[in-house]
């Protein structure tokens, strides 16, 4: 008898391992390519090894001291992403937060409108106010302007956002905010002694979601920016494709460069990121 | 409900405490108004604008990369997202056992989500390089023959691209399809396995009725999403070989390269028809 149990429960184990170990492969192959290349000498890069014969440094050494035509401007293209994502982070959630404060919390009249509005924002594809975006920022006269892709990033970021925040916001308990009226605090006391420390978690899951949002943007970057000087690494990676003979270790060294602090973000901020994003999909 | 019952508005007779409230209330909501003004709405009358000739749409149902598109963004939408909801379902039951081991490869699955799309798909895009590839090369290796030119075939090619799609869109639709599994009580199946259910059964009359609401939003949701899906099909394809492998989301881009902008809007126009009822859907689903 307990040897039929546990013959049963190795079958079990073997199913899921039959299950686990094609799911490990699917995930990690294109990761580990990525990073074989990126630590691999030149000529040996695509010998099709598991492991480089003379796995080598030289390619980060190469993006760091930026010794290749496509990394002339590496250092300024790496800043210019992070000023832009933390830019589009701080505006997203500055705006964001407002909304929803005076949507969910102060009942303002036209506030389901207001969030109507940003529901039918955040569902159009992305790609599809693309072009429409690019020539109303040459309306704007905005074009080549690094404004330009802040303010679409937070086009695109904050409707999300403001409906994070106002179903946390919702949940909060009503008591207190009549306590603090009766108080006599106005709006603003109400809203920045009461209502921001109960948020932080959702501010947090939020922020992290319009950061690494920017960080990660290509299409609206490469149509709105064009610069070296005004890109982002996004684009400056894009643009490695221009040619036949792009030094492809080099894309992967600086791509891996670039795909390490949102991955680490992520990481980091797991536990509220995972909460914010399902809770956005599954209320259903 | 009873949130709202008390969140009813101070009397009317203290007629200026709640002014300043609707004034702090407006402000408040202004930035956000502002941005959909100027960003939103103004970017969408005038791409509506652009596309007000009847002659655009002529000049477009004549284009032959037109109509391929269409055709690829109807397979891309129907086979990809399908493949991968049901993928997706199926891959939740396996990540809701309890092992240390899966929660460790729960964390390394959700790496393709967590990590921006430009990196993989061009590193995916040299695997399948005819002369350098590593693909071609283990190929050559182990055959003695020269692998296909994969990205070369317009089929192959736009199956990658909607591999690649699958590739980093599956982990987050597995994690909320997660999220719903665990949301079932677990007395459910422990009944249903005292009454001798077999595994098709507890699926059947448990899972799927507690799951169906979800599954419908997220595979709408994840087909508007697609429709937005750039980088899978640009960065790994370009639209090529000969524009065979365009979807809507790019051919806008090849038709503004062309300066031809009348062209991208009067395609999105086209495409409204198929868009906007998913777009209700959710809308009402999720403003509820």
């Amino acid at each position: 008898m307990s040897r039929r149990i546990s013959w049963r429960k190795a079958s079990t184990e073997a199913q899921l391992l039959l299950v686990g170990i094609p799911v490990l492969l699917w995930t990690l192959i294109p990761v580990y390519h990525l990073f074989l290349f990126a630590i691999s000498p030149k000529d040996t890069a695509t010998s099709g090894r598991l492991w480089p014969e003379h796995p080598t440094l030289q390619n980060f050494r190469t993006v760091f001291y930026q010794e290749h035509f496509y990394l002339n401007h590496f250092w300024h293209q790496l800043f210019n992403s992070v000023a832009i994502a933390l830019t589009v982070a701080v505006l997203t959630l500055f705006i964001a937060t407002c909304a929803a404060f005076a949507i969910s919390r102060m009942k303002l009249p036209g506030g389901r409108t207001v969030m109507n509005l940003a529901l039918f924002t955040y569902f159009i594809p992305a790609a599809f106010l693309a072009v429409p975006m690019y020539k109303t920022m040459s309306v704007y006269g905005m074009l080549n302007n690094q404004w330009a892709l802040i303010l679409a990033m937070v086009t695109i970021a904050s409707p999300y956002c403001i409906w994070v925040l106002k179903q946390a916001s919702d949940k909060l308990p009503w008591e207190l905010d009549e306590a603090a009226r009766i108080d006599g605090a106005s709006p603003l006391q109400l809203f920045r002694l009461v209502y921001l420390p109960l948020m932080v978690p959702s501010l947090v899951a939020v922020g992290t979601y319009a950061l690494l949002l920017a960080w990660n943007e290509y299409l609206y970057a490469f149509l709105l920016l064009s610069k070296d000087t005004d890109i982002t690494l996004a684009v400056a990676l894009g643009n490695f494709l221009s040619a036949d003979d792009s030094p492809w270790e080099l894309l992967m060294a600086t791509g891996f460069i670039y795909a390490l602090p949102p991955a680490a973000i992520y990481y980091t901020f797991k536990r509220y990121m995972v909460s914010g994003l399902t809770a956005g999909a599954v209320k259903s | 409900m009873t949130t709202d019952t008390l969140a009813v508005e101070p009397p009317r007779a203290a007629r200026k405490p709640l002014s300043q409230w609707v004034f702090w209330g407006r402000a408040m909501v202004l930035p956000y108004v502002l941005v959909f003004l100027v960003f939103v709405l103004f970017p969408v009358c005038y791409g509506l604008w652009l596309a007000r000739h009847p002659a655009s749409y002529q000049k477009l149902f004549d284009d032959p990369i037109f109509f391929r598109t269409a055709i690829n963004t109807v397979v891309f939408i129907i086979v990809a997202i399908n493949v991968k909801m049901a993928v997706a379902l199926g891959l939740s039951a396996f990540f809701v056992q309890k092992r240390w081991w899966i929660s460790v490869l729960a964390a390394i699955f959700i790496i393709p989500w967590a990590v921006p799309s430009i990196p993989t798909i061009l590193s995916v895009r040299f695997m399948l390089n005819p002369e350098w590839g590593v693909i071609n090369t283990l190929i050559f290796k182990l055959t003695g023959l020269d692998g296909p030119n994969w990205l070369n075939d317009p089929t192959l090619a736009l199956s990658f691209s909607m591999l690649m799609h699958i590739w980093k869109s599956l982990p987050f639709w597995t994690l909320i399809l997660v999220a719903g599994r665990l949301a079932i009580p677990g007395e459910q199946y422990e009944a249903a396995s005292v009454d001798g259910a077999t595994r098709w059964q507890k699926f059947r009359f448990i899972t799927w009725p507690a799951m169906k609401g979800l599954y419908l939003t997220s595979t709408i949701l994840s087909m508007i999403w697609t429709l937005g899906d750039f980088n899978s099909v640009y960065l790994l394809t370009g639209g090529g070989p000969a524009d065979l492998t365009h979807v809507l989301a790019t051919l806008g881009i090849r038709y503004l390269r062309l300066d031809q902008v009348d062209l991208s809007m009067a395609a999105i126009v086209v495409s409204l028809p198929l868009v906007l009822p998913l777009v209700y859907f959710m809308m009402k689903r999720l403003s509820k």
